[in-house]
């Protein structure tokens, strides 16, 4: 009971609060207890299940490359500068992460897809997206960017400008204060940015399938393969489920890691 | 998604407990659950509309789904009264599931046809067209019922097409076809019917080679067993016959 001495919280918040934990954990409980352990080691290192894991490996990590180049830029605009419709800007870059995934899916496809907006172009240039590994990039850092953006204008709004006006007063360049004083002192904000951004990459589905397709090793990612699996091999389906749920809790203690190292 | 409506499925039944037991003393309506395969949608939304005229009081209600969803929900406690399944196999597991009712029925059959977007803009016209690397061919994946029918109409063809994508449902393929990003793709010959001018069917000799059969079963946790006799009967009786027929299903 020293908790509720110590943070003020009335006891009876406990009950919901326990219920709510309950209903987060129980379902994963249920999950691992179905796992078939004999031969759980045989059914996640299938070819299947590797290609799909690898795949899913290198889109994340590609998709979180493309979340700081772009999402790094978009927190500063949000967070730095004032200009007319910047709260609207706001929302609608935030729109994917309200956004049903088949929804930006479907938009992704009107975008990049052959008869899509883009579509000439991209032909034009010679690339084939539809159906392609790229594609599955695509639909990753659409759904991941957002997570990028607000983790890190949070980050850039707490941090305050005062150490970047001392170093502008300074006589020291506008780059030069984004390379020397905002950047190491948002790091932590970036990096936890940066791995929620790999989660949510990881995790994608709805839009994948919906604008890249799915083939195994080239757009069969691991949330599709365990809906694939699901059909014929339940038991695979939660082997690897359990894979993909303990990669997502290496990814939240990741960004309690750089969270804490922050404080 | 689809674990999300599973899971608010299971629900249901707790939510009208309350109310069950009154309502059907004081009303004589009655509601059947029919849990159908997502293929049979058109052809069953207008034999339950039939079949509900010809029977007073009655009203049914559809879940269309992957057959192997399905069965996994009825397993689960979905409260269904009537499963038809787009193929032998998951009736097969529903059965050795023990949550099938009576003996389950053939009632309509099924087979691949190749579709195109309007114009066939790759010049589509036999099966041999589809290996070839020119044309971007998605077809279902070998772990779904659609993907195992090609599966079975290329080894019987010898014939090895390479799909650009290999979807997880026959709604996938259409889609995609649609909307033009695959060039052409492999369907049932009643969704080819369903989507009208928005596609170019190609039919094949070689899909006889693997006929998709239908079954249809009352289920063991039905609360009315005549009802669900009678809507199996009607389904595989005249009536039910003409109205899939009319929508591009073959005799069992």
């Amino acid at each position: 009971m020293s908790l509720t001495r110590q943070s003020g919280v009335p006891r009876w918040v406990l009950v919901p609060a326990a219920l709510g934990a309950a209903f987060v954990v129980l379902p994963l409980v249920a999950l691992a207890t179905r796992v078939e352990w004999g031969s759980f080691f045989s059914l996640i290192t299938s070819d299947s299940s590797r290609a799909a894991l690898w795949l899913s490996l290198r889109t994340s990590a590609a998709s979180t490359l493309l979340c700081v180049v772009f999402g790094v830029p978009m927190a500063l605009v949000l967070a730095r500068t004032t200009f007319r419709g910047q709260s609207l800007l706001r929302s609608i870059v935030l729109l994917p992460l309200v956004l049903p995934p088949v929804v930006g899916g479907i938009a992704l496809l009107y975008t990049f897809g052959r008869k899509g907006l883009l579509g000439e172009t991209i032909d034009v240039l010679g690339l084939q997206i539809a159906f392609s590994t790229t594609a599955v990039v695509i639909a990753q850092t659409f759904v991941a960017l957002p997570f990028m953006v607000v983790s890190l204008e949070g980050t850039l709004r707490t941090a305050g400008e005062r150490y970047e006006v001392v170093a502008a007063t300074l006589g020291a360049r506008p780059t030069t204060v984004l390379r020397r004083v905002t950047l190491p002192l948002v790091l932590p904000g970036l990096a936890a940015g940066a791995v929620l951004s790999f989660a949510r990459a990881l995790g994608e589905f709805g839009a994948t399938i919906t604008f890249a397709g799915s083939l195994e090793g080239v757009t069969r990612t691991l949330p599709l393969e365990i809906y694939l699996q699901r059909e014929t091999d339940p038991d695979a389906a939660v082997a690897l489920s359990l894979v993909l749920v303990v990669v997502a809790v290496l990814v939240i203690g990741l960004v309690r890691g750089t969270r804490s190292t922050a404080l | 998604m689809r674990r999300l409506a599973a899971a608010l499925l299971l629900l249901v039944p707790l939510a009208g407990c309350s109310g069950g037991a009154r309502d059907q003393a004081d009303a004589p309506e009655k509601t059947l659950h029919v849990y159908a395969a997502a293929s049979l949608q058109n052809a069953f939304t207008e034999i339950g509309k039939r079949f509900e005229d010809a029977n007073d009081g009655v009203t049914v209600k559809f879940t269309f789904g992957g057959s192997s969803d399905l069965v996994a929900q009825i397993e689960q406690g979905a409260p269904a009264d009537v499963f038809a399944s787009a193929d032998t196999a998951n009736m097969d597991k529903a059965v050795k599931a023990r949550v099938i009712g009576g003996v389950p029925q053939n009632f309509a059959s099924n087979t691949l046809e190749i579709v195109t977007p309007p114009g066939n803009p790759a010049h589509i016209e036999s099966l041999r067209d589809l290996t070839g690397r020119s044309a971007k061919v998605v077809v279902c994946a070998p772990e779904v019922p659609c993907g195992a029918a090609a599966a079975r109409v290329e080894e019987a063809a010898g014939l090895r097409i390479k799909p650009v994508s290999e979807e997880q449902s026959v709604t996938d393929v259409l889609g995609k076809v649609i909307s033009g990003e695959a060039d052409a793709g492999l369907v049932y010959v009643t969704d080819v019917l369903g989507a009208g001018a928005k596609v170019h069917g190609v039919t094949f000799p070689e899909s006889r080679q693997a006929v998709n059969t239908y079954p249809i079963a009352s289920l063991r946790s039905t609360h009315d067993e005549t009802l669900a006799a009678g809507f199996t009967d009607y389904v595989v009786g005249p009536e039910g016959q003409s109205v899939l027929s009319t929508y591009g299903f073959q005799k069992p």
